[in-house]
């Protein structure tokens, strides 16, 4: 993932500014399909929170879902006993997923590599068997149901045709694309990236690598348990599911589809697999995973960027007008990049 | 007494199941550097074999365990030599994107051979049955498993440390280049390990079809418990996956049999201990 290094990134208005328009479009141009758009906001703010640790941070982790469940929970019960207010939901449950990733990140951030991975898969299955145990508080087996979420602002009511879940998904989508750009471009995140590219060389620098690397995982936690809110709230039901580890493999597949450690790559990502998912579950349950399975493979084998080079190299004659935009052209793309990175 | 002795059959029955899988990925994994995340596919794939050939073909038991290991074997030989060889140089999630996608695929494919439901695989009579030992009597099946999984671990160490394949491998483990320009068929020896790796697990897919039903999602489903054993015992170490897999597929067994509400949390509690103890695992080659 080198392109974490690169030092010159948009700016932090860019991305949330296109989540919102692209919203806004599927918004009326897709008035029926809006529980998708609110399902993909979700699982794109979850696949961001992932990036931020596995893109940007370079911590493979396979429980992310952990979080995203400890948001859900949290924001679920929150609803249940206390209050219904969403944006209250919204931060405990952002509170739950960042207090979980701290309290976990101080252990299993001590290892590296293959042990921190299936450390991390311990920790979400340690998890869900504590949930499915707690069947008094949490449901258990049949999810966690019967709470009702207050109007947005007191005065949205969430509608069944999912019009003001969507709106506030994609809000809060956008809202956490800022912060996280925010976050990546600021000193600690540099500092993160740095531990990324070389642990040994920043720790001599000075760099408290684990504060670092366990400031970047709470911060990405608080984002996953954001997510989880949002699912708490907009569909009404917090399920075993939200802890799979089915979730947090899918999870990694989405991020690695779309490209880690850019942000957006985590964005586009939970965009195609959301679609695909969606497209070939609607067809039949079980022919989602030969789609899925396949465009794997046929990723790994012919990357995104040389489909892209190839397909620029077929198509660029006529759009020369691209050059404009600072692109060049297909052939002398990588001779050029690879020109500018010792500079 | 009963009760412990219960446990402590099942539990090493367990484990010697989740050994006899897991130790061909943790030769992949640990001395080829590649993270096969199909590993539980390929399980899964002998374990259908098997119980497509009794039900359908009608082949009796002994026929069908070793045409169904040894057309997972090949099956694994095939994909090896056609596709994931170009992969030993990718990064890590490439491979791991690209085996969980044929995981994927095959599950489809288990779906759509043998529909939804668990695949069961009927017992022979002799191991149906169960054996007298004068004071006691227990299945015949347990048996056979704890029996084959300790010719397993015996076969593999001492290929591994007595025969020229063994030396190949450690060679080509070590420094690739250096034993390629010894003449050692490099290609041959990655191909072959990795083949008897897919055909272990399909062994251990057939015989364990009494403690992981068999269903298309077992792919994905037992995946991480090999994970955890390959991770717990170390990466490419035979005996460290034996004592992993023995000590957890005890801790699994026992917390089914007293704590039963508690689902696997004493499993992944365990692990996480072990991996606190020893992150590089218990014995690391």
């Amino acid at each position: 993932m080198s392109t974490a290094s690169t030092l010159t990134t948009p700016p932090a208005w860019r991305l949330p500014l296109l989540v919102l328009a692209a919203g806004a479009v599927s918004f009326f141009a897709l008035p029926d399909q809006l529980g998708l758009v609110t399902r993909i906001a979700i699982m794109a703010l979850l696949v961001l929170s992932l990036d931020l640790v596995v893109g940007i941070a370079g911590l493979a982790t396979l429980g992310q879902a952990a979080m995203f469940g400890a948001g859900a929970y949290g924001a679920g019960l929150f609803a249940l006993h206390l209050h219904g207010d969403p944006l209250l939901g919204l931060m405990v449950g952002c509170a739950a997923g960042a207090l979980l990733a701290f309290l976990t990140g101080a252990f299993v951030l001590r290892y590296q590599g293959f042990t921190f991975l299936m450390l991390t898969v311990a920790v979400s299955q340690i998890a869900a068997s504590l949930v499915q145990r707690g069947r008094d508080w949490t449901g258990g087996d049949d999810g966690l149901t019967g709470y009702t979420v207050a109007p947005l602002l007191g005065q949205f009511n969430f509608d069944l045709e999912g019009r003001t879940a969507a709106i506030y998904s994609v809000a809060v989508l956008a809202g956490a694309c800022w912060l996280a750009r925010r976050i990546v471009n600021s000193p600690f995140g540099l500092a993160v990236r740095g531990i990324h590219e070389n642990r040994a060389r920043m720790a001599a620098l000075g760099t408290p690598v684990f504060l670092r690397l366990l400031g970047m995982y709470t911060l990405a936690g608080g984002l996953a348990g954001a997510a989880g809110a949002l699912a708490a709230q907009t569909q009404g039901v917090v399920g075993l599911d939200s802890l799979s580890f089915g979730l947090s493999a899918e999870l990694l597949v989405m991020l690695v589809l779309g490209g880690a450690g850019r942000l957006h790559g985590a964005l586009i990502g939970a965009l195609v697999f959301t679609l695909l998912h969606h497209t070939a579950a609607s067809i039949n349950p079980y022919h989602w995973l030969f789609v899925v399975g396949g465009v794997l493979m046929a990723v790994v084998l012919v990357p995104p960027e040389k489909a892209w080079s190839w397909l620029r190299a077929r198509l660029g004659r006529p759009q020369a007008g691209r050059q404009v935009t600072g692109r060049p052209e297909a052939g002398p793309q990588d001779a050029e990049r690879a020109a500018e990175v010792p500079r | 007494m009963t009760l412990l002795l219960n446990i402590a059959l099942d539990g090493v029955a367990y484990g010697m199941v989740l050994f006899i899988i897991a130790v061909g990925m943790s030769v992949t994994l640990g001395l080829m550097r590649f993270v096969n995340l199909s590993h539980g596919a390929f399980a899964m794939c002998g374990g259908y074999a098997a119980a497509l050939m009794v039900r359908e073909a009608g082949f009796s038991f002994w026929l069908a365990l070793p045409l169904a290991v040894l057309a997972t074997g090949l099956a694994g030989a095939v994909i090896e030599a056609l596709v994931l060889r170009h992969l030993y140089r990718r990064s890590e999630l490439d491979q791991v994107l690209f085996t969980i996608g044929l995981s994927f695929v095959l599950i489809a494919s288990a779906n759509a051979l043998a529909g939804p439901q668990v695949q069961l695989i009927a017992l022979p009579p002799l191991l149906a049955q169960p054996v007298d030992l004068g004071w006691r009597t227990l299945p015949a099946q347990r048996l056979f498993v704890i029996a084959v999984g300790l010719a397993v671990a015996a076969a593999a160490a001492w290929t591994v440390a007595y025969t020229r394949f063994g030396v190949w491998l450690r060679a080509a483990v070590d420094h690739p280049d250096t034993a390629a320009t010894l003449g050692i068929p490099i290609r041959l020896v990655q191909c072959a390990s990795f083949a008897a790796g897919a055909a272990l697990a399909g062994l251990g897919g057939v015989l364990g079809a009494e403690l992981m039903p068999l269903e298309p999602y077992y792919a994905l489903k037992y995946l991480v418990l090999v994970l955890v054993v390959v991770a717990v015992g170390g990466m490419g170490s035979i005996s460290g996956s034996l004592l992993a897999a023995l000590a957890l597929g005890t801790v699994e067994t026992a917390s089914k049999y007293l704590l039963s509400g508690w689902g696997s949390l004493p499993f992944f509690l365990a692990m996480a201990l072990l991996l606190a103890w020893r992150p590089q695992g218990l014995l690391r080659r």
